[in-house]
Protein backbone atom coordinates (compact mmCIF):
# COMPACT_ATOMS: atom_id res chain seq x y z
CA UNK A 1 0.00 0.00 0.00
CA UNK A 2 1.07 3.77 -0.63
CA UNK A 3 1.97 6.28 1.69
CA UNK A 4 2.56 9.61 2.61
CA UNK A 5 5.75 9.92 4.80
CA UNK A 6 6.74 13.55 4.61
CA UNK A 7 5.25 16.93 3.60
CA UNK A 8 7.73 19.61 1.89
CA UNK A 9 7.27 23.40 1.13
CA UNK A 10 9.22 25.48 0.09
CA UNK A 11 9.08 28.52 -2.43
CA UNK A 12 9.34 28.40 -5.65
CA UNK A 13 10.75 32.35 -6.89
CA UNK A 14 11.25 32.42 -10.58
CA UNK A 15 14.92 34.29 -10.13
CA UNK A 16 16.12 31.45 -7.68
CA UNK A 17 15.60 29.15 -10.70
CA UNK A 18 17.07 31.73 -13.64
CA UNK A 19 20.22 31.46 -10.58
CA UNK A 20 20.78 28.19 -11.01
CA UNK A 21 20.36 28.33 -14.79
CA UNK A 22 22.93 30.53 -14.92
CA UNK A 23 25.63 28.95 -12.45
CA UNK A 24 25.14 32.15 -9.92
CA UNK A 25 24.41 29.86 -7.14
CA UNK A 26 27.59 31.02 -5.47
CA UNK A 27 27.53 34.51 -5.74
CA UNK A 28 26.96 35.55 -2.27
CA UNK A 29 23.25 36.55 -2.44
CA UNK A 30 22.24 33.36 -3.90
CA UNK A 31 24.63 31.47 -1.73
CA UNK A 32 22.45 32.98 1.57
CA UNK A 33 19.22 31.21 -0.60
CA UNK A 34 21.12 27.73 -1.53
CA UNK A 35 22.92 27.14 1.58
CA UNK A 36 19.52 26.65 2.90
CA UNK A 37 18.32 23.71 1.22
CA UNK A 38 21.51 21.99 1.77
CA UNK A 39 20.42 20.03 4.63
CA UNK A 40 17.01 19.34 2.62
CA UNK A 41 19.02 17.66 0.00
CA UNK A 42 20.78 15.20 2.72
CA UNK A 43 16.85 14.64 3.59
CA UNK A 44 15.79 14.12 0.34
CA UNK A 45 18.15 11.35 -0.55
CA UNK A 46 17.57 9.55 2.64
CA UNK A 47 13.86 9.52 2.03
CA UNK A 48 13.99 8.66 -1.63
CA UNK A 49 10.41 8.88 -2.24
CA UNK A 50 9.14 6.74 -4.92
CA UNK A 51 6.77 9.12 -5.93
CA UNK A 52 6.47 13.33 -5.31
CA UNK A 53 3.06 15.34 -5.44
CA UNK A 54 3.66 18.60 -6.52
CA UNK A 55 1.34 21.04 -5.61
CA UNK A 56 2.53 24.48 -7.68
CA UNK A 57 0.50 27.20 -9.26
CA UNK A 58 1.08 28.13 -13.24
CA UNK A 59 2.22 31.60 -13.73
CA UNK A 60 0.59 32.05 -17.15
CA UNK A 61 3.06 29.52 -18.89
CA UNK A 62 1.08 26.28 -19.91
CA UNK A 63 -2.37 28.17 -18.34
CA UNK A 64 -3.54 31.61 -19.74
CA UNK A 65 -6.62 33.48 -19.26
CA UNK A 66 -8.43 31.01 -21.38
CA UNK A 67 -9.15 28.07 -19.34
CA UNK A 68 -8.52 28.95 -15.64
CA UNK A 69 -9.04 25.59 -13.74
CA UNK A 70 -9.14 25.88 -9.56
CA UNK A 71 -7.43 22.77 -9.31
CA UNK A 72 -5.72 20.99 -12.32
CA UNK A 73 -4.13 16.98 -11.75
CA UNK A 74 -1.20 16.12 -14.34
CA UNK A 75 -2.51 12.47 -15.50
CA UNK A 76 0.25 12.25 -18.60
CA UNK A 77 3.19 10.08 -18.38
CA UNK A 78 5.14 13.48 -18.77
CA UNK A 79 5.52 17.05 -18.84
CA UNK A 80 8.06 19.04 -20.94
CA UNK A 81 9.00 22.49 -19.16
CA UNK A 82 7.31 25.27 -20.50
CA UNK A 83 8.72 28.21 -22.57
CA UNK A 84 8.20 30.96 -20.28
CA UNK A 85 9.06 33.88 -22.56
CA UNK A 86 12.82 33.00 -22.48
CA UNK A 87 12.73 29.03 -24.08
CA UNK A 88 11.97 26.55 -21.77
CA UNK A 89 14.37 26.12 -18.43
CA UNK A 90 16.91 23.37 -19.37
CA UNK A 91 16.16 21.30 -16.58
CA UNK A 92 14.80 17.40 -16.92
CA UNK A 93 11.42 16.28 -18.31
CA UNK A 94 9.13 15.68 -15.42
CA UNK A 95 8.54 12.18 -15.90
CA UNK A 96 4.43 11.26 -14.31
CA UNK A 97 2.97 8.66 -12.36
CA UNK A 98 -0.03 7.93 -14.74
CA UNK A 99 -1.39 5.28 -13.35
CA UNK A 100 -1.33 6.86 -9.29
CA UNK A 101 -1.93 10.25 -11.27
CA UNK A 102 -5.79 8.71 -12.28
CA UNK A 103 -6.48 6.75 -9.26
CA UNK A 104 -5.88 9.80 -7.03
CA UNK A 105 -8.52 11.45 -9.45
CA UNK A 106 -10.93 8.89 -9.42
CA UNK A 107 -11.01 8.77 -5.71
CA UNK A 108 -10.62 12.60 -4.62
CA UNK A 109 -13.69 13.38 -7.25
CA UNK A 110 -15.97 10.75 -5.45
CA UNK A 111 -14.92 12.58 -2.29
CA UNK A 112 -16.62 15.68 -4.08
CA UNK A 113 -13.59 17.63 -4.85
CA UNK A 114 -14.19 18.47 -8.91
CA UNK A 115 -10.72 18.34 -10.18
CA UNK A 116 -9.73 19.21 -13.20
CA UNK A 117 -8.08 16.52 -15.25
CA UNK A 118 -4.99 17.29 -17.51
CA UNK A 119 -3.36 14.74 -19.86
CA UNK A 120 -1.24 17.33 -21.53
CA UNK A 121 0.09 20.03 -19.53
CA UNK A 122 3.85 21.56 -19.46
CA UNK A 123 5.10 23.09 -16.52
CA UNK A 124 7.08 25.97 -15.47
CA UNK A 125 9.15 27.44 -13.06
CA UNK A 126 6.45 26.52 -10.06
CA UNK A 127 6.78 23.06 -9.85
CA UNK A 128 10.66 22.55 -11.42
CA UNK A 129 12.17 25.42 -8.91
CA UNK A 130 11.35 23.28 -6.05
CA UNK A 131 12.63 20.42 -7.60
CA UNK A 132 16.05 21.56 -8.30
CA UNK A 133 16.15 23.32 -4.26
CA UNK A 134 15.40 19.10 -3.14
CA UNK A 135 17.23 17.61 -5.84
CA UNK A 136 20.04 19.69 -6.92
CA UNK A 137 20.44 19.88 -10.71
CA UNK A 138 20.53 15.69 -12.13
CA UNK A 139 20.26 14.19 -15.56
CA UNK A 140 17.01 12.85 -14.52
CA UNK A 141 14.47 13.21 -11.83
CA UNK A 142 14.90 11.16 -9.29
CA UNK A 143 11.21 9.70 -9.36
CA UNK A 144 7.94 10.33 -11.08
CA UNK A 145 6.35 13.87 -10.07
CA UNK A 146 2.57 14.08 -9.96
CA UNK A 147 1.75 17.67 -10.49
CA UNK A 148 -1.13 19.71 -9.23
CA UNK A 149 -2.10 22.84 -10.38
CA UNK A 150 -3.75 25.70 -7.94
CA UNK A 151 -5.45 28.88 -9.17
CA UNK A 152 -3.51 31.49 -7.24
CA UNK A 153 -3.43 34.12 -10.13
CA UNK A 154 -7.41 35.01 -10.61
CA UNK A 155 -9.10 35.99 -7.49
CA UNK A 156 -10.72 33.92 -6.36
CA UNK A 157 -8.10 30.74 -5.44
CA UNK A 158 -9.22 28.28 -3.47
CA UNK A 159 -9.98 28.60 -0.03
CA UNK A 160 -7.08 27.37 2.96
CA UNK A 161 -9.72 25.41 4.35
CA UNK A 162 -10.61 23.54 0.54
CA UNK A 163 -6.99 22.91 -0.06
CA UNK A 164 -6.24 21.27 3.52
CA UNK A 165 -9.31 18.95 3.02
CA UNK A 166 -8.10 18.18 -0.61
CA UNK A 167 -4.79 17.21 1.11
CA UNK A 168 -6.66 14.94 2.93
CA UNK A 169 -8.61 13.57 0.42
CA UNK A 170 -5.20 12.66 -1.78
CA UNK A 171 -3.77 11.31 1.32
CA UNK A 172 -6.66 8.72 1.64
CA UNK A 173 -6.17 8.08 -2.07
CA UNK A 174 -2.43 7.65 -1.73
CA UNK A 175 -3.57 4.81 1.23
CA UNK A 176 -5.77 3.07 -1.09
CA UNK A 177 -3.33 2.40 -4.01
CA UNK A 178 -2.23 -0.86 -3.86
CA UNK A 179 1.57 -0.50 -4.68
CA UNK A 180 3.87 -0.13 -1.90
CA UNK A 181 5.15 3.77 -2.36
CA UNK A 182 6.41 6.02 -0.28
CA UNK A 183 4.87 9.42 -1.40
CA UNK A 184 6.21 12.79 -0.49
CA UNK A 185 3.70 15.85 -1.04
CA UNK A 186 5.64 19.25 -1.77
CA UNK A 187 3.33 22.58 -1.15
CA UNK A 188 5.37 25.68 -2.81
CA UNK A 189 4.63 29.40 -3.66
CA UNK A 190 5.05 32.07 -1.06
CA UNK A 191 5.97 32.91 1.25
CA UNK A 192 5.17 37.05 2.04
CA UNK A 193 5.27 38.83 -1.17
CA UNK A 194 3.67 41.40 -3.44
CA UNK A 195 4.69 42.17 -6.99
CA UNK A 196 2.11 43.96 -8.26
CA UNK A 197 1.43 47.57 -8.13
CA UNK A 198 2.74 50.20 -5.90
CA UNK A 199 2.89 48.09 -3.01
CA UNK A 200 5.58 45.88 -4.51
CA UNK A 201 8.11 44.93 -2.13
CA UNK A 202 5.90 44.35 0.43
CA UNK A 203 7.21 41.35 3.10
CA UNK A 204 6.17 40.45 6.55
CA UNK A 205 8.51 38.48 8.53
CA UNK A 206 6.02 38.14 11.70
CA UNK A 207 3.12 36.16 9.35
CA UNK A 208 5.59 34.32 7.28
CA UNK A 209 6.88 33.04 11.06
CA UNK A 210 3.71 32.48 12.58
CA UNK A 211 2.57 30.34 9.24
CA UNK A 212 5.42 28.16 9.79
CA UNK A 213 4.89 27.80 13.38
CA UNK A 214 1.80 27.22 13.04
CA UNK A 215 1.55 24.94 9.75
CA UNK A 216 3.61 22.29 12.44
CA UNK A 217 1.46 22.97 15.13
CA UNK A 218 -1.90 24.19 14.54
CA UNK A 219 -2.98 23.88 11.02
CA UNK A 220 -6.63 24.03 11.13
CA UNK A 221 -5.82 27.38 12.31
CA UNK A 222 -4.21 28.15 8.99
CA UNK A 223 -7.14 26.80 7.23
CA UNK A 224 -9.63 29.73 8.60
CA UNK A 225 -7.27 32.38 7.45
CA UNK A 226 -9.60 34.13 5.08
CA UNK A 227 -8.63 35.33 1.54
CA UNK A 228 -8.47 39.09 2.58
CA UNK A 229 -6.07 38.13 5.83
CA UNK A 230 -3.15 36.64 2.96
CA UNK A 231 -3.81 39.40 0.84
CA UNK A 232 -3.22 42.68 3.59
CA UNK A 233 -1.10 40.76 5.70
CA UNK A 234 1.32 38.59 3.25
CA UNK A 235 1.17 40.60 -0.06
CA UNK A 236 -1.25 40.19 -3.53
CA UNK A 237 0.37 37.03 -4.49
CA UNK A 238 1.38 35.92 -0.94
CA UNK A 239 -2.23 33.94 -1.15
CA UNK A 240 0.10 31.53 -2.95
CA UNK A 241 0.17 29.80 0.83
CA UNK A 242 -2.69 27.97 0.40
CA UNK A 243 -1.08 25.40 -1.50
CA UNK A 244 1.06 24.88 1.11
CA UNK A 245 -1.76 23.74 3.30
CA UNK A 246 -2.46 20.87 0.45
CA UNK A 247 0.45 19.49 2.12
CA UNK A 248 -0.50 19.78 5.42
CA UNK A 249 -3.88 18.17 5.25
CA UNK A 250 -2.25 14.96 3.65
CA UNK A 251 0.23 14.74 6.63
CA UNK A 252 -0.76 13.36 10.20
CA UNK A 253 -2.16 15.71 12.50
CA UNK A 254 0.76 15.68 14.60
CA UNK A 255 3.92 15.82 12.57
CA UNK A 256 7.42 16.01 12.87
CA UNK A 257 8.96 19.55 11.98
CA UNK A 258 12.66 17.86 11.02
CA UNK A 259 13.91 20.95 9.50
CA UNK A 260 13.12 24.85 8.50
CA UNK A 261 14.60 27.72 6.95
CA UNK A 262 13.97 31.12 5.79
CA UNK A 263 15.46 34.34 4.49
CA UNK A 264 14.41 37.33 2.85
CA UNK A 265 14.51 38.29 0.11
CA UNK A 266 15.14 36.44 -3.44
CA UNK A 267 14.22 38.88 -6.09
CA UNK A 268 10.98 40.00 -4.66
CA UNK A 269 9.89 37.21 -2.22
CA UNK A 270 10.72 36.32 1.29
CA UNK A 271 11.93 32.80 0.77
CA UNK A 272 10.16 29.88 3.27
CA UNK A 273 11.28 26.21 3.37
CA UNK A 274 9.90 23.41 5.88
CA UNK A 275 10.34 19.64 6.38
CA UNK A 276 7.71 17.81 8.10
CA UNK A 277 7.34 14.31 8.53
CA UNK A 278 4.56 12.00 9.62
CA UNK A 279 5.68 10.40 13.06
CA UNK A 280 6.98 6.67 12.99
CA UNK A 281 7.88 7.02 9.35
CA UNK A 282 9.99 3.86 9.86
CA UNK A 283 8.25 0.46 11.56
CA UNK A 284 4.66 1.74 11.03
CA UNK A 285 3.55 -1.70 9.25
CA UNK A 286 1.81 -2.30 12.44
CA UNK A 287 -0.06 1.15 12.76
CA UNK A 288 -0.65 1.07 9.17
CA UNK A 289 -2.97 -1.96 8.75
CA UNK A 290 -5.19 0.54 11.14
CA UNK A 291 -5.27 3.41 8.89
CA UNK A 292 -7.95 2.75 6.19
CA UNK A 293 -10.49 2.34 9.18
CA UNK A 294 -9.40 5.89 10.31
CA UNK A 295 -9.38 7.31 7.68
CA UNK A 296 -13.04 6.39 6.89
CA UNK A 297 -14.15 7.80 9.74
CA UNK A 298 -12.30 11.12 9.74
CA UNK A 299 -13.95 11.92 6.45
CA UNK A 300 -17.43 10.54 7.70
CA UNK A 301 -18.01 7.85 4.64
CA UNK A 302 -16.66 4.49 3.97
CA UNK B 1 -20.17 50.85 -15.17
CA UNK B 2 -18.59 51.71 -11.86
CA UNK B 3 -16.52 48.29 -10.38
CA UNK B 4 -18.67 46.45 -7.53
CA UNK B 5 -17.25 47.27 -4.16
CA UNK B 6 -15.02 44.73 -1.78
CA UNK B 7 -13.08 44.42 0.74
CA UNK B 8 -9.89 43.93 -0.59
CA UNK B 9 -10.22 47.25 -2.33
CA UNK B 10 -9.11 48.65 0.99
CA UNK B 11 -5.47 47.59 0.93
CA UNK B 12 -3.71 50.36 -0.43
CA UNK B 13 -1.47 50.00 -3.86
CA UNK B 14 -3.05 46.84 -4.66
CA UNK B 15 -4.80 45.76 -7.54
CA UNK B 16 -6.89 42.67 -6.85
CA UNK B 17 -6.92 40.63 -10.10
CA UNK B 18 -11.02 39.23 -9.69
CA UNK B 19 -13.40 38.07 -11.83
CA UNK B 20 -14.54 41.63 -13.08
CA UNK B 21 -11.04 43.01 -13.85
CA UNK B 22 -10.06 39.77 -15.76
CA UNK B 23 -13.12 39.64 -17.64
CA UNK B 24 -12.04 43.73 -18.70
CA UNK B 25 -8.45 42.77 -19.25
CA UNK B 26 -9.05 39.23 -20.90
CA UNK B 27 -7.73 40.74 -24.15
CA UNK B 28 -4.99 42.95 -22.60
CA UNK B 29 -3.81 39.94 -21.43
CA UNK B 30 -4.26 37.42 -24.27
CA UNK B 31 -1.99 40.31 -26.13
CA UNK B 32 0.85 39.65 -23.34
CA UNK B 33 0.24 36.02 -23.51
CA UNK B 34 1.00 36.74 -27.07
CA UNK B 35 4.32 37.85 -26.43
CA UNK B 36 5.22 34.61 -25.03
CA UNK B 37 6.65 33.74 -29.23
CA UNK B 38 9.74 35.04 -30.56
CA UNK B 39 8.12 35.99 -33.64
CA UNK B 40 5.16 37.89 -31.69
CA UNK B 41 7.86 39.74 -30.24
CA UNK B 42 9.46 40.50 -33.48
CA UNK B 43 6.16 41.96 -34.42
CA UNK B 44 5.31 43.62 -31.74
CA UNK B 45 8.69 45.76 -31.64
CA UNK B 46 8.62 46.18 -35.27
CA UNK B 47 5.42 48.37 -35.01
CA UNK B 48 3.69 48.27 -31.80
CA UNK B 49 0.44 50.06 -33.18
CA UNK B 50 0.09 47.29 -35.81
CA UNK B 51 0.46 44.74 -34.09
CA UNK B 52 -2.13 45.69 -31.21
CA UNK B 53 -4.75 45.93 -33.98
CA UNK B 54 -4.86 42.24 -33.80
CA UNK B 55 -6.34 42.67 -30.40
CA UNK B 56 -10.18 44.14 -29.45
CA UNK B 57 -8.45 46.60 -26.49
CA UNK B 58 -9.98 49.81 -25.65
CA UNK B 59 -8.58 53.16 -26.30
CA UNK B 60 -7.40 53.19 -22.30
CA UNK B 61 -5.87 50.00 -22.54
CA UNK B 62 -3.76 50.08 -25.73
CA UNK B 63 -2.36 53.20 -24.70
CA UNK B 64 -1.42 52.12 -21.40
CA UNK B 65 0.52 49.57 -23.33
CA UNK B 66 2.01 52.43 -25.77
CA UNK B 67 3.14 53.97 -22.69
CA UNK B 68 4.27 51.29 -20.27
CA UNK B 69 1.99 52.15 -17.52
CA UNK B 70 1.98 49.46 -15.65
CA UNK B 71 0.05 50.01 -12.66
CA UNK B 72 -2.59 51.30 -15.61
CA UNK B 73 -2.42 48.14 -17.16
CA UNK B 74 -3.39 46.57 -13.95
CA UNK B 75 -6.18 49.04 -13.01
CA UNK B 76 -7.54 47.95 -16.75
CA UNK B 77 -7.80 44.54 -16.09
CA UNK B 78 -4.04 43.64 -16.98
CA UNK B 79 -2.40 40.50 -14.64
CA UNK B 80 0.77 41.10 -13.44
CA UNK B 81 2.07 37.61 -14.93
CA UNK B 82 0.83 38.55 -18.13
CA UNK B 83 2.27 42.26 -18.26
CA UNK B 84 5.32 40.91 -17.27
CA UNK B 85 6.00 39.34 -20.11
CA UNK B 86 5.70 42.65 -21.96
CA UNK B 87 8.76 44.15 -19.58
CA UNK B 88 10.42 40.83 -20.95
CA UNK B 89 10.05 41.61 -24.30
CA UNK B 90 11.13 45.30 -23.69
CA UNK B 91 14.54 42.88 -21.82
CA UNK B 92 13.59 44.22 -18.65
CA UNK B 93 13.90 42.06 -14.92
CA UNK B 94 11.15 41.76 -12.69
CA UNK B 95 12.90 43.72 -10.09
CA UNK B 96 13.04 46.78 -12.92
CA UNK B 97 9.06 46.36 -13.29
CA UNK B 98 8.56 46.60 -9.47
CA UNK B 99 10.57 49.80 -9.18
CA UNK B 100 8.94 51.30 -11.81
CA UNK B 101 5.28 50.28 -10.26
CA UNK B 102 6.51 51.35 -6.94
CA UNK B 103 7.35 54.88 -8.72
CA UNK B 104 11.11 53.92 -7.00
CA UNK B 105 14.54 53.59 -9.15
CA UNK B 106 15.73 50.19 -9.44
CA UNK B 107 18.78 50.94 -7.22
CA UNK B 108 16.21 51.96 -4.01
CA UNK B 109 13.95 49.24 -5.01
CA UNK B 110 16.46 46.57 -4.75
CA UNK B 111 18.37 48.02 -1.57
CA UNK B 112 14.85 47.81 -0.14
CA UNK B 113 14.20 44.23 -0.63
CA UNK B 114 18.25 43.65 0.64
CA UNK B 115 16.70 45.53 4.14
CA UNK B 116 13.66 43.10 4.46
CA UNK B 117 11.18 44.45 1.82
CA UNK B 118 8.61 47.24 2.55
CA UNK B 119 7.20 46.73 5.86
CA UNK B 120 3.69 45.70 6.43
CA UNK B 121 3.29 48.40 9.34
CA UNK B 122 1.78 51.63 7.74
CA UNK B 123 0.88 49.33 4.78
CA UNK B 124 -2.61 47.33 5.43
CA UNK B 125 -4.58 49.24 4.89
CA UNK B 126 -6.22 52.61 3.32
CA UNK B 127 -9.26 53.81 5.40
CA UNK B 128 -7.26 52.37 8.75
CA UNK B 129 -10.67 50.13 8.98
CA UNK B 130 -8.45 47.44 9.69
CA UNK B 131 -7.47 48.83 13.34
CA UNK B 132 -10.86 49.86 13.87
CA UNK B 133 -12.08 46.56 13.49
CA UNK B 134 -9.77 44.87 16.00
CA UNK B 135 -10.79 47.37 18.25
CA UNK B 136 -14.25 47.07 18.49
CA UNK B 137 -13.68 43.35 20.14
CA UNK B 138 -11.50 45.36 23.08
CA UNK B 139 -14.24 47.79 23.86
CA UNK B 140 -17.06 45.76 24.12
CA UNK B 141 -15.00 43.38 26.35
CA UNK B 142 -15.10 46.13 28.62
CA UNK B 143 -19.47 45.28 29.57
CA UNK B 144 -18.18 41.61 30.47
CA UNK B 145 -18.91 39.93 27.07
CA UNK B 146 -16.67 37.80 25.67
CA UNK B 147 -16.71 37.76 21.63
CA UNK B 148 -14.85 35.38 19.28
CA UNK B 149 -13.23 36.73 16.44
Amino acid sequence: MARVIAGVSSSHVPAIGAAIDNNRTEEPYWKRVFSGFEKSKEWMAKAKPDVVVGVYNDHASSFSVEIIPTFALGCAAEFPPADEGWGPRPVPVVKGHPDLASHIAQSVILDEFDLTICNKMEVDHGLTVPLNLLFGSPEEWPCPVIPLAVNVVQYPPPTGHRCYMLGRAIRKAIETYPEDLKVVVFGTGGMSHQISGPRAGLINSKFDKAFLDNLTKNPKKLARIPHIEYMREAGAEGIEMVMWLIMRGALDDKVDEVYRFYTVPASNTAVGHIILENKKAAGRKTKRAAAPFKSALRGGRP
Amino acid sequence: MTRAQHDYDDIPGTFVFDAERSRQGYHLNMFCMSLMKAENRQAFKADEEKYLDRFPLTPEQREAILKRQYNRMLELGGNIYFTAKLGATDGHSFQHMAAVMTGSTQEDYAKMMLAGGRPIEGNRSKSGANKAKKAKPRSRSKSGTKRRG
